[in-house]
């Protein structure tokens, strides 16, 4: 079985490019070039030097010892929360600056749910010094209010979106409705591995960066490039689909999408797609997604903006169909406790999306020596104000 | 032959059609939109199915969706709508919406109800030609449904060749490269951009829509495509005016 793109677009029944005709010269436009930009040696040798002059890469794979004995495994972080601005979100945007250079674009707009892609946005707009503009959830703007400070620093134009449940959804359509308005310019620099092909294997493709180095690293450290298991929470899927990508067709390493599971799976406040949606058409892509019996999408629920998403992108509806792909969750409380712990004990506050990663760690049984790749997206700075207001005397 | 194809082959200029958005701005509001427009001259009529997520929509034609859903419209009841109104209303309706609702409802199902209530013509924005081509025409064909596909400023030659091929029912011309919403003006953009469609010669009937809004905006795409669509105009009345008097909406175009 091919966990890869095929060449219309799809994983299996997944993906596709379900866009009004609007959009199709856009989509057509970067379909028919981003392999052969991606490809290019030029496109390769700026983004490695911008990867690892600008971002910091490779970013270090860190064996976390006392969290391995607390949970009886071996299990290393990979630190893509020391990448600048703070998360795996740059990797992608890195490399989408530069395709849409090639593609001679002045425009750039994104959505962004945490912020953290919009910053990650802004910032190679400053770099390449384009026009930016930010979609975000009116509501996101409310509770991720230092990365919208950030992103106008930057020079970018914050724009509310205060449709449905002006949350990264509502974003989405936001950007989408702005680049069917300006075809010409507009580049659509979208910030996870969701929309219409070909975006999530382009997205895919330069996270793929974060597997890549883990093998690596492994080697160098263990001998052995493969744990046996990588563990990644899954808002739209970009950091899991670039710590996955490359252990795909090692079907010996377990891996383990972690889902926003908010108040609880059943308590009709969750974000945790896999378990709660079905196959639908969202933002162009055909996968999973939260809605009513009626097909209307519904409004999902996590106390993590970057998870708060109704959908996940077509590779990982593939892998979770497939059964490729273990897909767990995490409550809001869960998470919360899972980023006290690793700050306690190792020294690192972790974004709140990522801390769904770390927490369940609680719900496995290791066997001794398993060896554990978590994916540390993100660092949690931009969660301070949420931790603080959580955090229980001691 | 279709009730549309009827239509186009005796008129074939000036051909109005309203779109509504089923629900609003109340929830049994249907009855009364179709058949004040019918009595009022309107040549054929859009039914919106309110959608969460109108991807192609502006603000006016969103804001009608979300009305339309809390006043708990649903396909079920748009259905059940329609074919109560299938004897008394002569002119076709065409069902406009979002191609989730269709998949979640059930493609075969959505397919059979229309043909219970005699709709032979649909319009699914985020259905792209290659898709409908593998997954839908076959289906639709078995159920004498035509598909309307869009064309836009941006679209190829070539590929308008390739739609009007496709298209048995009329082509959709997107008066500029915008989502939904009423506008003032025919720029001389639009104007060239609706010349070189007219100079194509295509076999198909050419409706504009995508802000078109009053009686110049009307006339105007009339001089050059066989007809115009309204929608967020009249979205807009209906939100200043309620559902009794659209007579006046369509007199203010047409006299
Ligand atoms: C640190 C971090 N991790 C994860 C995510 C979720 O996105 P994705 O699933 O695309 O990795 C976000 C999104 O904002 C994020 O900021």
């Amino acid at each position: 079985m091919s966990y890869f793109v095929d060449k219309n677009g799809y994983y299996g029944q997944f993906g596709g490019a379900f866009i009004p005709e609007l959009l199709h010269p856009n989509v057509q436009e970067l379909e028919d070039n981003y392999l052969k930009i991606l490809e290019s040696e030029s496109f390769k040798n700026e983004f490695r030097d911008l990867l690892d002059t600008y971002v910091g890469r490779p970013t270090p794979l860190y064996l976390a010892k006392r969290l391995s004995e607390k949970f009886g495994a071996t299990i290393y972080l990979k630190r893509e929360d020391l990448c600048h601005t703070g998360a795996h979100k740059i990797n992608n945007t890195i490399g989408q600056i530069l395709v849409a250079k090639h593609l001679g674009k002045k425009r750039i707009i994104a959505e962004t749910g945490a912020g953290q892609h919009g910053v990650a946005t802004a910032t190679v707009c400053a770099l390449m010094n384009l026009e930016c503009i930010v979609f975000m959830g009116e509501v996101d703007i409310k509770r991720q209010a230092p990365n919208v400070a950030r992103m106008k620093m930057l020079g970018a134009k914050v724009v509310p979106a205060t449709s449905g449940s002006k949350t990264l959804k509502d974003a989405t359509n936001e950007a989408i409705r702005d680049w069917i308005g300006n075809p010409e310019d507009t580049y659509y620099l979208i910030g996870s591995v969701v929309g219409p092909h070909p975006y999530p294997d382009m997205v895919a493709r330069l996270q793929s960066v974060i597997s890549k180095e883990i093998k690596e690293q492994l080697k160098a450290q263990t001998g052995n490039e493969n744990p046996d298991m990588v563990i990644a929470c899954v808002g739209g899927g970009s950091n899991a689909a670039g710590a996955f990508y490359h252990y795909l067709d090692e079907e010996k390493v377990d891996l383990i999408a972690v889902e926003a599971a908010g108040l609880g799976v059943n308590s009709g406040e969750s974000a945790a797609t896999s378990q709660l949606g079905e196959v639908g058409v969202l933002h162009g892509s055909k996968t999973i997604l939260m809605q009513d019996e009626f097909g209307q999408v519904t409004e999902p629920y996590s106390i993590s903006a970057g998870l708060d998403y109704p959908g996940i992108g077509p590779l990982h509806a593939f892998l979770h169909e497939s059964k490729r792909a273990i897909f767990m969750n995490a409550t809001d409380q869960e998470a919360l406790d899972a980023a006290y712990e690793l700050t306690k004990i190792e020294g690192i506050i972790p974004a709140l999306e990522t801390a769904h990663a770390l927490a369940v760690l609680h719900k496995m049984k290791f066997e001794k020596n398993q060896v554990v790749v978590i994916n540390l997206s993100g660092r949690g700075d931009k969660d301070l104000e949420t931790y603080i207001a959580n955090l229980k005397d001691e | 032959m279709s009730k549309l194809t009827s239509l186009f082959n005796e008129k074939k200029h000036n051909l109005l059609s309203v779109f509504f958005t089923a629900g609003f701005p109340k929830l049994n509001d249907t009855e009364i939109i179709i058949k004040s427009l019918e009595n009022s001259g309107v040549d054929f009529i859009e039914v919106g199915l309110p959608y969460s997520d109108p991807l192609a929509d502006g603000p006016t034609i969103q804001h009608s969706s979300s009305v339309a859903l809390s006043n708990g419209m649903n396909l079920d009841l748009i259905f059940n709508h329609l074919e109560a109104l299938k004897g008394s209303v002569k002119i076709p309706l065409v069902l406009m919406g979002y191609l989730n609702q269709i998949i979640k409802y059930g493609d075969v199902k959505f397919c059979q109800r229309c043909k219970d209530c005699g709709i032979e013509t649909v319009i699914i924005p985020d259905l792209p030609m290659i898709e409908y081509e593998s997954h839908y025409k076959a289906l639709f064909a078995e159920y004498n449904i035509s598909n309307v596909f869009l064309i836009t400023p941006q679209t190829s030659v070539e590929r308008i060749r390739k739609i009007d091929e496709m298209s048995n029912a009329f082509i959709y011309v997107v008066a500029s490269s915008s989502i939904t919403g009423a506008k003032g003006e025919i720029s001389e953009k639009q104007i060239a951009y609706f010349k070189r469609i007219e100079q194509m010669n295509l076999k198909s009937v050419l409706i504009a829509g995508f802000g078109i809004s009053d009686k110049s905006t009307f006339n105007k795409a009339c001089e050059y495509m066989n007809g115009a669509i309204i929608g967020s105009a009249f979205i807009n009345y209906l939100s200043d005016n309620g559902s009794s008097t659209i007579t006046k909406f369509v007199g203010d175009i047409l006299d």
